[in-house]
This record gives C-alpha cells, sequence and structure tokens, in this order.
C-alpha cells in the first residue's frame, strides 16, 4: 500500500515568523511525510479548504502572536463543517501553558511549546494519525 | 461515504477522497474509477512543463484566474517530486496559487511523484480523470520539470505548454531536444530578462527546423507570469492550437492514442503483479538468484524457466 | 620568539592537546580553533585595518569617546493592548531610568488593518499596542515630552504613516520636527526575507521609503530615517556573517535606490541606522560588531563614494537575542540577557534593548522588564565593561574573528551583487533559503546534542507551568472598535474624504513626495486602515512565495 501521512503546515493570521514551521515542514518531509506549506497570511477559511482540496491527515498550526484562542478554534470549527472528521489538529508557536487546556477541549490534539524537538513532533503524529 | 456517486452529485471532499483513494491503492480505487470513468473526456488538459525556476506554478495561477474570468472551471495538479532517500516531499506549488484557495470554480491538488522515476505515474491520470468526472472545464497539470516527465506529460494531456526561462545558464542547445519536440505551445517567461531576445530568436530558428515534421507551428509567447503580462495572449495562443488540433482530427488520434498507452500500461502492471505473484508461489528464487549470481546459471535460461512454469 | 618558533611551538601544543579534547566530544566540532596566537593577525595593520574610535574604518566604535562620553541608550521595546496601556508603560519605563523609548505595535498596525477589520479579529493588541489613528497616538505619548525624548517607532510597511502621527502629536504639543529624535525602523527587505509584515510590492516600498528620506533630510533632520535589520534575519536562523551580509546588502540596496530617486549620498546617508541581535556567543558577537563596522565604512566610503565621515559611521541599536531564550527554567533567560548585554556592550552599540525572562512565552511583567533594565544598568556601572573604549581590541581570538566574519560577510555580498542586488536575491529566494539552511542546521545540532541548551536538551528538570504571565484582555478588540466608531462618528468625513482623494491622485505619480500629503491625511484623523487602503488600491499587495 502507498499510502503517505499528508500534513498541512498553516501560519494562520497576520504572524510573520515562520522560521518554526519552516524547519518542521522540513523535519517531517524527511520523516517521509508529505508536507504541504500554506505560506503566510492565511485566514481560516483558507486553511480548511486547501485542508480539504489535498486531503490532508494532519494539520499543524504554527502562531507566535497570540491570537491562537481567537483563530485555534475556529478553524477546527470549519474542518468539521466540512465533513473532515478524521484530521489530526496539532499547534505550536508562542501558546501559554494556561491556554492549552481550552485549546484541547476545542478539537486541538496537541499543542507544542518552544524547546519542543521535531522528533518529539513526528512520533507524536506517527502516533495519532489515524 | 459512496465516493463516486457523491463525487458525481457534487461533493468536493468526495472528489478529494477519490484522489487519495487512487494515490493510495485503496481497495475500493479501481471501483471509483470503474464509475466516473463514462463521466470523463469532457475536460481539456494542459500540461505544463520547463526546467525548475521556469515559473510554472505562477504562470498556472495567472492561466486558471484568466480561465475564470472567461467563466471556466480550473482543477489543478501540481506535481512535486518526493525524496528518494525519506519518501516525503514538500508540496511547495500551491503556495503560489494561494489567491485560487477560496474560488470555488477551482481545485487544487498537490501530487508528490512517489517514486515513478519522476516521471507522471499511472496515478496522476486517474487523478485527471477524476477531475474530469467532476466536471472542470479545464485540468492544468503542472509537473516536476526534470527528467521522464517532461515527455510523459505529452502522453496524458491534449495541449503541452512548455515554459522556459532566459538566463538560466542554458542555450537551446543545452536544453532537451525532446522539449521541443513535445511543446504544442511554448512560452518564455520572466521575459523582463536579459537574454530573452537571444532565447525568443534561437527558439523559433529551432521550431522552424522542426516545422516540416508536423503541420502545427508551435507558437512561442513572451510571458511576465508575476505581472500578469503576456497571459491572456498565451491563452489565445492555446486556443487557437485546440481549435486546430480538433480540426485537423490531431486531437481525436492523441486522445486515442492514450487510451492505447493507459490500457496497454495498465496490462503491463496486471501482468507484472500477476508474475511476482506467482514468483512468491514458485519458491526457492533466492536461490536461483544465488546461483545466477555464481553463474552456475544464466539469468535468461532462469527466466525462460519461470514463465513456462506460471504460464502452465 | 620569532614566527617560525611560535609556528613550532603551536604545532607541538595542538597534537598534545588533540589527544585531550578527544575525552570531550561535544566540544570538538566547534568551528573554529581553541587557541589564537600572534600568528594568526599576520599581516594586520593597525592603521589601516582598526585605527582609533570614531575614525575611518571605525572598527573600534563610531564615536571617540563612546561610552566615557555618555552610557548608550537604554532603550526597552514595549508596547501592548490599547495606548492608555501603553502609555502608562512607557512612562514606568522613564522613571526606571529608560533613556529612550521604542514602541511596538500590533500586527494589524503594522500589517495595515484598522482594529476593527475582519482580519484584525484575535490579533489587536496583541504583540504591541493598537494604534487606528491620530487619536491614538495622542493617547500613547500622553504626558511624554516629545521634544526631550528619542523615540524608535519598530514599524515598517506603514511608517510612514506612523511618522506622520508622531510629527503631527509633537506639532499639537508645539513642538517643531526639527526638533524631533527618533528611528523608525522602516526596513522592508528584510519583511520580505524574514520577518513577514510586508504590505506592498517592492518597487511602491522603495519609493516610500525614499520618499522618507528625502522628507526628513529637509524637515526632520535628526530622525534616523530607517533601521536596517539585521536581528530578525539572526532571529529567522542565519548565521552572525550572513546576518551582517544580508543586512549591508540591503543596505546596499536603500542606498543605489535613494541615489537613483536623486538624493546626494551624503544627504541621506548620515541617518541610515542599523539594528543587530546579540546572541548568545559573546565574543563573536563582539567580532561581529566590528567587522560590521569595518565593512560598512568600506561600502560607504568605496562603493559609493560618500565624503562625509558621518556617512561612513554604522550606528547601530541592538536587541538580546529573543529566540534564545528558553521557556524552560525561565530564570536562566536572565543570565543569558546578562551576557549577550556584555556582547553588545564590548561590541559597542549606541542602543540596547534587553529582554524579559518571561519573554518566551509572552510579553513582559513590569517586573521582569525591570529585571532586564537593571541588567543594562549593571552593566554600565558596575561591571566595568564601559568603562573602556573597544576593550577587546588586541585580542588574537577577537581581531582574527572579526577578520573572519569580515572575509565571509563579503564573500555574501558578493554573491547578492552577482545576482543582481538585494531587492533580486529576495525575489529569487536566495536570501531566505539561506537563513532556512542555517536555521535547519541549528535545530539538527540542538536535536542531536551537539548543541547544548541548558534546560531545554540537557539539565532539565520537571517543572511546573509558569505562573503570572503578562496577558493582553481579549476585549482590547472591542474596546478599539468601539474607540473607531466613535472616532468615525465625531470627526469631519468630508475632509477624511477630500484627503484620501487627494492621496490616492498622489499615490498615482512617482514623482510626488507622499509625506507631505500623509500628514495631512493623518491629521483629519483618517484611519491607518483608510491610508493604507488606499495605498493598497494603488500599489497593490505583495505576493509571498516561499521556497522550501
Amino acid at each position: 500500500m502507498e499510502k503517505r501521512v499528508r500534513v498541512l503546515v498553516a501560519k494562520p493570521g497576520l504572524d510573520g515568523h515562520d522560521r518554526g514551521a519552516k524547519v518542521v515542514a522540513r523535519a517531517l518531509r524527511d520523516a517521509g511525510f508529505e508536507v504541504i506549506y500554506t505560506g503566510l497570511r492565511q485566514t481560516p477559511e483558507q486553511i480548511a479548504e486547501a485542508a480539504l482540496q489535498e486531503d490532508v491527515n494532519v494539520i499543524a498550526l504554527s502562531l507566535l502572536s497570540g491570537a491562537h484562542n481567537h483563530l485555534f478554534p475556529r478553524i477546527v470549527e470549519l474542518i468539521r463543517a466540512k465533513g473532515m472528521t478524521d484530521v489530526l489538529m496539532i499547534g505550536g508557536g508562542v501558546i501559554p501553558d494556561a491556554d492549552i487546556p481550552a485549546l484541547k477541549a476545542a478539537g486541538i490534539s496537541e499543542v507544542f511549546t518552544p524547546g519542543t524537538t521535531t522528533t518529539t513532533i513526528i512520533d507524536y503524529i506517527k502516533a495519532n494519525v489515524k | 461515504m459512496n465516493i463516486a456517486d457523491e463525487l458525481l452529485g457534487g461533493s468536493r471532499l468526495a472528489l478529494s477522497r477519490a484522489i487519495t483513494a487512487v494515490e493510495n491503492e485503496y481497495d475500493d480505487a479501481v471501483n471509483i474509477m470503474q464509475k466516473l470513468y463514462p463521466h470523463t473526456g469532457n475536460a481539456h488538459v494542459i500540461g505544463i512543463t520547463g526546467p525548475p525556476g521556469a515559473g510554472k506554478s505562477t504562470l498556472t495561477d495567472k492561466l486558471a484566474k484568466e480561465y475564470r474570468r472567461q467563466g471556466k472551471t480550473v482543477g489543478i495538479i501540481a506535481i512535486d517530486p518526493t525524496s528518494p532517500f525519506s519518501g516525503g516531499a514538500i508540496l511547495g506549488d500551491r503556495i503560489r496559487m494561494n489567491e485560487l484557495t477560496l474560488d470555488e470554480g477551482v481545485f487544487i491538488r498537490s501530487m508528490g511523484t512517489r517514486g515513478s522515476l519522476g516521471g507522471l505515474s499511472r496515478k496522476t491520470s486517474e487523478a485527471i480523470k477524476i477531475l474530469d468526472a467532476f466536471g472542470f472545464d479545464m485540468v492544468l497539470v503542472e509537473t516536476v520539470g526534470v527528467g521522464q516527465s517532461e515527455v510523459d506529460i505529452v502522453k496524458t494531456a491534449d495541449t503541452t505548454l512548455v515554459v522556459l526561462v532566459p538566463g538560466l545558464g542554458d542555450d537551446i542547445q543545452a536544453i532537451k531536444a525532446g522539449i521541443l519536440e513535445i511543446g504544442d505551445v511554448f512560452a518564455i517567461n520572466k521575459a523582463d530578462h536579459e537574454g530573452v531576445d537571444r532565447l525568443h530568436t534561437e527558439l523559433e530558428m529551432m521550431l522552424d527546423l522542426n516545422q516540416e515534421k508536423t503541420d502545427w507551428r508551435p507558437p512561442v509567447q513572451r510571458v511576465i507570469a508575476n505581472r500578469g503580462e503576456g497571459i491572456n495572449e498565451l491563452a489565445e495562443a492555446i486556443e487557437k492550437q485546440i481549435v486546430q488540433s480538433k480540426q485537423s482530427g490531431q486531437f481525436s488520434i492523441r486522445r486515442t492514442d492514450r487510451t492505447r498507452s493507459e490500457l496497454l500500461a495498465m496490462l503491463d502492471e496486471q501482468v507484472a503483479r500477476f508474475v511476482r505473484r506467482k514468483l512468491s508461489d514458485y519458491g526457492k528464487f533466492d536461490e536461483l538468484v544465488e546461483s545466477v549470481e555464481r553463474r552456475e546459471k544464466n539469468p535468461y535460461a532462469v527466466v525462460d524457466d519461470i514463465m513456462a512454469s506460471i504460464l502452465r | 620568539m620569532d614566527n617560525e618558533s611560535l609556528k613550532l611551538k603551536v604545532a607541538e601544543y595542538t597534537a598534545k592537546v588533540e589527544k585531550a579534547s578527544a575525552k570531550f566530544p561535544e566540544r570538538k566540532n566547534l568551528e573554529y580553533n581553541r587557541l589564537y596566537t600572534p600568528l594568526d593577525l599576520e599581516g594586520q595593520d593597525y592603521e589601516r585595518d582598526l585605527g582609533l574610535p570614531g575614525s575611518y574604518p571605525f572598527t573600534r566604535g563610531v564615536q571617540p569617546t563612546m561610552y566615557r562620553g555618555r552610557f548608550w541608550t537604554m532603550r526597552m521595546y514595549a508596547g501592548f493592548s490599547t495606548a492608555e496601556e501603553s502609555n502608562k508603560r512607557y512612562r514606568y519605563l522613564l522613571e526606571s531610568g529608560s533613556t529612550g523609548l521604542s514602541c511596538a505595535f500590533d500586527l494589524p498596525t503594522q500589517i495595515g488593518y484598522d482594529s476593527d477589520d475582519v482580519i484584525s479579529e484575535g490579533e489587536v493588541g496583541k504583540v504591541g499596542v493598537a494604534i487606528d489613528s491620530l487619536a491614538d497616538m495622542e493617547i500613547l505619548f500622553d504626558q511624554i515630552d516629545l521634544g526631550k525624548v528619542s523615540t524608535s517607532m519598530t514599524i515598517n510597511a506603514p511608517a510612514s504613516v506612523l511618522l506622520a502621527m508622531y510629527i503631527a502629536v509633537a506639532e499639537k504639543n508645539g513642538i517643531g520636527p526639527e526638533k524631533l529624535n527618533g528611528t523608525i525602523q522602516n526596513d522592508i527587505l528584510k519583511e520580505y526575507a524574514a520577518r513577514g509584515t510586508y504590505i506592498f510590492p517592492p518597487k511602491p516600498s522603495m519609493r516610500l521609503i525614499t520618499n522618507i528620506f528625502e522628507y526628513c533630510s529637509k524637515n526632520v533632520p535628526n530622525w534616523n530615517t530607517i533601521s536596517i535589520s539585521g536581528y530578525h534575519i539572526r532571529e529567522a536562523g542565519s548565521t552572525a556573517a550572513q546576518e551582517i551580509a544580508f543586512t549591508i546588502a540591503d543596505g546596499i540596496a536603500y542606498c543605489e535606490a535613494a541615489i537613483k530617486a536623486g538624493l546626494d549620498v551624503d544627504a541621506f546617508a548620515g541617518r541610515l541606522s542599523f539594528f543587530w541581535n546579540a546572541h548568545n556567543n559573546v565574543l563573536e558577537e563582539v567580532a561581529k560588531f566590528r567587522a560590521s563596522r569595518r565593512v560598512w565604512a568600506k561600502v560607504m566610503k568605496e562603493r559609493f563614494g560618500a565624503k562625509n565621515p558621518k556617512s561612513w559611521m554604522l550606528r547601530v541599536h541592538t536587541q538580546t537575542a529573543g529566540s534564545m531564550l528558553t521557556a524552560q527554567q525561565p530564570e536562566n533567560n536572565v543570565v543569558r540577557v546578562a551576557l549577550q548585554t556584555a556582547a553588545a556592550v564590548m561590541g559597542g552599540t549606541q542602543s540596547l534593548h534587553t529582554n524579559s525572562k518571561d519573554e518566551a512565552l509572552a510579553l513582559p511583567t513590569e517586573a521582569s522588564v525591570r529585571v532586564a533594565l537593571r541588567t543594562q544598568q549593571i552593566v554600565a556601572y558596575e561591571s566595568g565593561l564601559a568603562d573602556v573604549v573597544d576593550p577587546l581590541a588586541g585580542s588574537y581570538y577577537v581581531e582574527a574573528m572579526t577578520n573572519q566574519i569580515e572575509a565571509e560577510a563579503w564573500k555574501y555580498i558578493k554573491k547578492i551583487d552577482d545576482i543582481g542586488g538585494a531587492v533580486v536575491a529576495i525575489e529569487q529566494g536566495y536570501i531566505q533559503k539561506e537563513i532556512q539552511e542555517s536555521a535547519y542546521k541549528w535545530q539538527k545540532e540542538v536535536e542531536n546534542d551537539q548543541r547544548v541548551i541548558v534546560g531545554v536538551n540537557k539539565f532539565q528538570i520537571e517543572e511546573k507551568p509558569i505562573e503570572g504571565l503578562l496577558r493582553v484582555d481579549a476585549s482590547v478588540g472591542e474596546l478599539q472598535k468601539k474607540k473607531l466608531a466613535d472616532l468615525r462618528a465625531k470627526r469631519d468625513n468630508k475632509a477624511v474624504t477630500a484627503a484620501l482623494v487627494k492621496l490616492e491622485a498622489a499615490c498615482a505619480d512617482d514623482n510626488v513626495n507622499l509625506m507631505p500629503i500623509i500628514l495631512e491625511a493623518v491629521k483629519t484623523y483618517a484611519t491607518l486602515g483608510e491610508i493604507c487602503g488606499v495605498m493598497r488600491k494603488v500599489f497593490g499587495e505583495y505576493q509571498a512565495h516561499a521556497t522550501l
């Protein structure tokens, strides 16, 4: 079987810091995944539609501007509305620990905070992707 | 989800799932394709090829926008190379087509070559058929632009657009002759760069030399894709080619040839699968390999034996 | 000892030490030698390569007296939430001994959107203060004498608008533009390459920048019209040599654009300033600072033929490396920042921002920003590092490293020249690719334990989530929306419309300097979003194409 894990690495909102997203994208490629990187300034609608068209298994959201509490749940909402029930959604960036429970409750499976290794992320995806 | 039915009913999610099913060779893939097949044959398929750095993605984006302006719907397949080491890929064409994501008349799917030797896999042709069955007027296929894919695209597309750029350190001579032969329309992108006149002149000369072989003289159109310049002229050139190839009968001939190649390829694949399966029944294959390597047996005789045994 | 005998002795020494190093493998792969001797400085000429501080090529510093004349400006980057909140923080910092202001704006402001724009949802006031109009600017500088304080504004694509607002606020308080001191970052090229808050495509962006150079040279002569930045390039993952090389290449592009627009190099070059990162490797950073001054001096004198010595001087603001702060054991960050401060001071910075210990996860609280400021004050008053000008000059290692970084920088600058300059290099993705490669290499080193980050991949502990972080209230967005509604109701909307119409026409004419027209518009209380909206309409938007 030829299945590859397809990951959408996305930068929602106005945040322009993409060092992490790009490093993660490369690491995921080196781990054997197919990675689609959206680039900057994605609206939740753009991210959800791209995820649908690419039929990704994972959506990895990167955000360092503090707008995660607003944007992440919105993206989960749109993904569900499109009927994509099996997508693994993860997030990373500058996200205080105190915000993580609410994000998880909203549908983000895991949040990777500063200092996380790419290996951790890759292992998590392999263990949790449907 | 009944993928084929929902796709034909207009579900974009089903469309997406269908492509995944053929890419990953799911069990229901063949079933899906059988159901969709009667609905194919309507979309006009344009293959877009050319060396890396030619700006194919940007040009694809602009061409798609032009077709949208004309009221046509567009399916896009963007192909990027799969790493032979990791099996993974960065599918980086979509990022150049960001503005099209929310256009309901457009669908963009990124695909990795997944080991088909840099060429266009059968999966690409199936993905094209899927977009075709969904109802897109145009299907644009953007290739990797190196190696086999440049030539393979002809087998898959109704119109092959070759994109070149000046100053990539290559003269026409260095550009493989194969490209010149497969292009139905040529675009010189980044036409504001140095060397464009020389490239254009050389290209026209080479195409003139080729002229006697066919009755369609491929036009050369200058564009500056990232500024959107020359795009509607390019679309017009493509339109002319489409009209002419239908009038002359080339269009049907090519499609029939394409169907023939596909059938043969599918047969080849089935045969290969069959042989592999039988091989494991045959047993002692590893021993045979060793004895051939030790020159105790020769490979030709071994293959004859195996075939005789399988076909018995 | 003559050179030959020294060479032999060093060879003996090296062989002995190699054996010992085998027992300490993590340290084996460092990219430079472990020992430097006079041999490493062969060919060095004091007059030509170093000179005195304040003299070409300025390796030893741009001012003769450096910190014996006055300390670097202690300028703490700050801003969040509403103008009222930020104003409080600015006054707190000034009272605590900060000697200059540095404004952080939120992302909608940096990208030219009003707080009530759909795309601003969730972002208002988060990474900086929300400024929607002159009204917010007036509140931001309430009770602050713009005639006495120098203000740096980290604003790029809409720098013209924020500068106009600043000038307008000063005017209202009876202070003429000629009295204003400060800086606008105004460096669009690094936005395309590393920071991401661009709006318009390169051509109109360069026009805006050169309009500002020209306007300020006549009307706001004490204003630094640009802060050509390497900080963000380094944060994005580049090496030290790449940081200064790519930034100087950007600087070359700005000079060329200004000259092409008809300005004389000496008319604007004296007001160009730079922005470096103060990273972890203390001595390498000092060498980097020194190398950067030498390279820029040569660029301005030899390449651009500038005659005024002020044009040859690389004046720099520095910020300690944010990306080196850890979320793990945040107290350690105070130590990191102290070392980075030492580097910046020994490197000869003109101005410095120090990060706070909690900034890996949030904007700083009052308490942590005070420690960050105190760090600078302790280095200034207690450590002795500021008592001597360019104290590390003559060190075999630092001089050799200065030469090495300079040589590497020239290589990159030449490469970019060959490509066709910084603008083309960015369009082709060359600079971005180099940065990404370095970033990836760094991460691999960390994950393979070849690079230790204390508390993260070595010396970890079990930790509880940090408490007491600064939180920006989500209601800031609603507050700003209401302010905007009130503003739009109260102002003279006819005047606003007229000003915007005038602006649109001016934008379409390349020969017009936009600053006076933007100043007019700002005074009618046209909002930032409205003004940038007009510019977006005429100039279009930049389409980024990341290559991975």
